[in-house]
């Protein structure tokens, strides 16, 4: 008997990339360019970080010293995205 | 399954012997029924998705999933396609034929033809380390050849504890896609072809599945096994040699 093709829905990868992150904190080190900064976290790695897109839209300033929330991505453990600066 | 793949070869050729001019499906029904009971099967097709019968009988425009009808006679001319399967201590077999009844035109005998030789083009390629696709693509490819078209809507399967498993197999594709065939899969090879254009509807019966434009349709199918050895069909003896059917 014939089987009525389905035609697989694309699916639907429910977790956002953004969610897998690894969230830890850190010190800011150094600004970089293009506003990027040199950070190190927790356990004492540096990684390079880049400032968040909503931080970045609201001009929320990060200088050297200042303690920040990363995420950090799974496959790429020397990245992260800065996304909350600590008052 | 060759076990389960024997029971529908031999009810197959029973119905084969017994087409002729003013049969009725019907009564092509009950003799799949009877024969499937004496062998110690149960009819794979009844029940399956609401399916009310055992066997599929569909006749000339008629694609795929023909329901068996008491009134529906089958006249010279008529090509009729056999769908059945069964299941047998717990594994499926699939298979069908279609068979021409008494004389039928020329170029129904070549829609036929193609179709079948289709089918064992498709089982040819039935072998390890071959990628899905090169078994719809050897399909299509012969089909098409012939100005014939394949219909797109229904498809092949894998098979086993269940009738319907994965993966999905059409009857048409570029090669060298999908997953490799490895020893000890199972597929259902089923090329429906029609003579005019591909696009296929399903009447109010929720079934029966005919052509939009009206055409004559094929449909040959089996029931075929992955082996170090290349293609083992299971729906028939294994003395049985040559083409399909």
């Amino acid at each position: 008997m014939a089987k009525r093709r389905d035609i697989g829905k694309k699916k639907v990868d429910a977790s956002n990339p953004k969610e897998d992150a690894i969230e830890v904190m850190a010190t800011v080190i150094e600004p970089l360019p293009n506003a990027m900064f040199r950070v190190e976290l927790e356990n004492k790695h540096q990684v390079l970080a880049h400032i968040s897109g909503k931080m970045r839209k609201n001009f929320i300033r990060i200088l050297a010293g200042d303690k920040v929330a990363v995420e950090l991505s799974p496959y790429d453990l020397t990245r992260g995205r800065i996304v909350y600066r600590y008052k | 399954m060759h076990r389960a793949g024997l029971i529908v070869w031999d009810v197959l050729t029973s119905l084969r012997e017994m087409v002729r001019p003013g049969t009725t499906t019907m009564d092509l029904e009950k003799l799949a029924e009877r024969r499937t009971a004496e062998c110690g099967a149960r009819p794979a097709f009844k029940g399956y998705l609401g399916y009310p019968c055992v066997l599929c009988t569909s006749i000339n425009e008629e694609v795929v999933h023909g329901i068996p009808s008491a009134t529906r006679r089958l006249r010279e001319g008529d090509v009729v396609s056999l769908d059945f399967g069964v299941e047998f201590e717990g594994y499926f077999a699939d298979a069908a034929v279609t068979v021409p009844v008494g004389k039928i035109q020329p170029e129904l005998e070549t829609l036929l033809r193609v179709t079948r030789e289709s089918l064992d083009r498709a089982i040819e390629k039935v072998r390890p380390g071959n990628r899905l696709s090169d078994v719809s693509a050897a399909v299509q490819e012969w089909v098409e050849r012939h100005r014939f078209s394949v219909v797109r809507e229904f498809v092949g399967h894998g098979i086993g504890t269940k009738m319907h498993e994965e993966p999905q197999l059409p009857n048409y594709g570029d090669p060298g896609h999908g997953p490799r065939l490895q020893e000890g899969m199972v597929l259902a090879i089923e090329p429906m072809v029609n003579a005019g254009g591909p696009g296929v509807r399903v009447l109010e019966d929720k079934w029966t599945a005919v052509t939009a434009d009206g055409s004559c349709s094929a449909h040959f199918e089996h029931t075929v096994a992955v082996t170090s050895n290349g293609p083992w069909v299971l729906t028939r003896p294994r003395k049985v040699t040559g083409p399909s059917w």
